[in-house]
């Protein structure tokens, strides 16, 4: 079925702590960006980038200070009781009575609940169909993870928000976890996922944001993210050999015995730097060639913007005899 | 109300309940406090204190029991319930789901506000059966000034959990206002007993109109302008504890 409101729309969006002036501290400034139907959009950033303030915003926990906010076309902070039973959100820091078990919480959650789904089913869904009698004192970091899931699904939401959802997880129950999602999203849930691991923002997301200082500073799909950045290559320079032997064709910068070079153009620089060393008759110890990760784009925007990338050219120190 | 919001708060009452009765200390409190300060107060009311206020000895312990009952049962129970849900982050988890605010609360209040007042009406059959006081003049009164105090207890304690750090802090920030009932609002000795100044400032406080309501629905004192007055003065205190509640009560741990 097509649907023809976006699942959010955000606007000149700002959200600012404490009083005006001097005071305050303003943790979002001026986001504008939206998100399709069916779309899984990741929000990522630093710690204190504005990423849960954000989502605060969208889940309608609070109101911004200007701008606005579109769910499913409402307003989810004033129009809480239309929005609320759309959508499902799982907080980066919510918590359960530990003296309930997972099925009692569940049944609390149902009891809230337009039209749940089915408990036992839901719990089987993200893997606690078996810690059903389970206190939740007992369950580990990863289980509540998994039952704050399980609440978010409780509703089928048409937007879900993930707010950190695996962190905590061992590495099986974030598989599990992505499984899920993956699945969501194929039966066309609005997925708003924020997260600090970002295998998992490459992984799952078909567009993505990233923030910085309550901005957004880079947007696009992970490819298109990561295609702007220059890949890597490393290697350890010979015993012996001086840095300034190193072809000039190559941007390397050195650093003790070790080499990095960054280009976007991997394979011609790749090519150069083999046929050099076997003109040279030496063995790169350690070579490795990459291109471009989201975790080097996110590394390279978190400290200082698109524009501010590491030194090209030659940057020689000193080596040892 | 609608019955979405019953289903729902039912659904928060129900888990409020099973947490309950899984702590020990929490439900001894609920149920044997009551009974132990109705007979400590049977112990200390003195035959100065009945005549000055005309009633049995049976009546005016049993009618100070119903405001005990408020004050141990639903208010003091409730801060360390809702300090306990909010220090779990289970308040701020709720406020992510489709309840009002008022939903949450009311719905946690839930079962004490039960417990609480299925213990009045124990304690009113009790005296009419077995102790000789006379059968509520006025029913409606008396459910009056119960259900308002429940409301305004229900609301005092939601705005003493925002001052409360922990659970176990609630043990002491309840103490104010416990003593100041028990003493000032007539649970354990009559206003009647005290100087007439003092008296009258002790009129004011939240449970005295909640208490007047009870003593004139079971007992028959006071006349229709005594009523009104305590009805008025009960809203009033009911209208405070609510503003206060949406003013400064906190759905979240202090970071």
């Amino acid at each position: 079925m097509r649907h023809r409101e976006r699942a959010i729309e955000v606007s000149g969006l700002w959200r600012r702590y404490g009083p005006k002036g001097e005071g305050g501290f303003d943790a979002v400034r001026g986001l504008d960006f939206t998100v399709e139907r069916g779309e899984l959009f990741a929000l990522l950033g630093t710690n204190g980038a504005g990423k849960t303030s954000t989502v605060e915003l969208l889940e309608g926990l609070e109101r911004p200070s200007r701008g606005t906010v579109r769910v499913l076309g409402h307003d989810p902070f004033g129009e809480r009781r239309t929005v609320r039973p759309r959508i499902g959100i799982m907080l980066q820091e919510g918590g359960f009575p530990a003296d309930l078990s997972v099925r009692e919480t569940a049944r609390m959650w149902a009891g809230i609940t337009t039209d749940p789904r089915d408990i036992g089913e839901t719990l089987d869904l993200v893997g606690l169909g078996r810690r059903e009698e389970v206190r939740i004192k007992q369950l580990s970091g990863g289980e509540r993870r998994r039952l704050d899931l399980a609440l978010a699904l409780l509703g089928h939401p048409e937007v879900l928000f993930l707010d950190e959802p695996t962190t905590g997880m061992d590495p099986e129950g974030r598989r599990d976890t992505w499984r899920l999602v993956r699945e969501l999203r194929a039966q066309g849930t609005t997925v708003v996922l924020t997260t600090h691991y970002l295998d998992e923002a490459e992984e799952l997301a078909d567009r993505l944001a990233i923030m910085r200082e309550g901005r957004v500073v880079v947007t696009g799909t992970p490819a298109e993210v990561t295609a702007a950045r220059p890949s890597r290559i490393r290697f350890d320079l010979p015993e012996g050999v001086p840095p300034a032997r190193l072809p000039l064709s190559v941007p390397a910068a050195v650093d003790g015995r070790r080499v990095e070079v960054r280009t976007d153009r991997l394979q011609e620089a790749l090519t150069e730097l083999l046929l050099w060393a076997r003109r040279e008759e030496l063995t790169l110890q350690g070579l490795d060639a990459r291109s471009a990760t989201l975790e080097e784009a996110f590394l390279e925007i978190a400290r200082g913007g698109p524009g501010a990338d590491a030194p090209d050219g030659h940057e020689h120190a000193e080596v040892g005899a | 109300m609608s019955t979405v919001v019953m289903t729902r708060m039912r659904a928060l009452g129900r888990a409020e309940l099973t947490l309950l009765l899984r702590n020990r200390t929490a439900l001894f409190t609920a149920m044997l406090m009551p009974l132990l300060f109705v007979f400590l107060t049977r112990m200390s009311v003195t035959d100065e204190a009945l005549d000055a206020t005309g009633f049995s000895a049976g009546g005016l312990v049993l009618s100070g029991g119903l405001g005990i009952v408020l004050v141990l049962v639903v208010y003091s129970n409730l801060v360390a319930s809702f300090v306990a849900r909010r220090e779990e982050l289970l308040l701020k988890r709720l406020r992510t789901g489709e309840p009002s605010d008022g939903e949450i609360l009311g719905g946690t209040a839930l079962p004490s506000v039960a417990i609480g007042l299925t213990q009045c009406a124990v304690l009113v059959v009790a005296g009419v059966l077995a102790l000789d006081v006379p059968a509520p003049a006025r029913v409606d009164v008396l459910l009056a000034g119960l259900l308002l105090g429940a409301l305004m207890m229900t609301a005092l304690a939601a705005a003493t959990s925002a001052f409360t750090k922990s659970a176990e802090s609630a043990q002491l920030t309840v103490l104010p206002l416990m003593m100041l009932s028990l003493i000032g609002s007539g649970l354990m000795v009559p206003l009647e007993v005290m100087p007439d100044g003092l008296a009258a400032v002790a009129r004011l406080l939240p449970l005295s109109p909640v208490m007047e309501l009870v003593r004139h629905g079971w007992l028959g004192e006071g006349d229709g302008l005594d009523v009104l007055r305590a009805l008025g003065l009960s809203v009033v205190w009911c209208a405070l504890a609510v503003f206060a509640v949406r003013r400064w009560f906190r759905w979240e741990p202090r970071r």
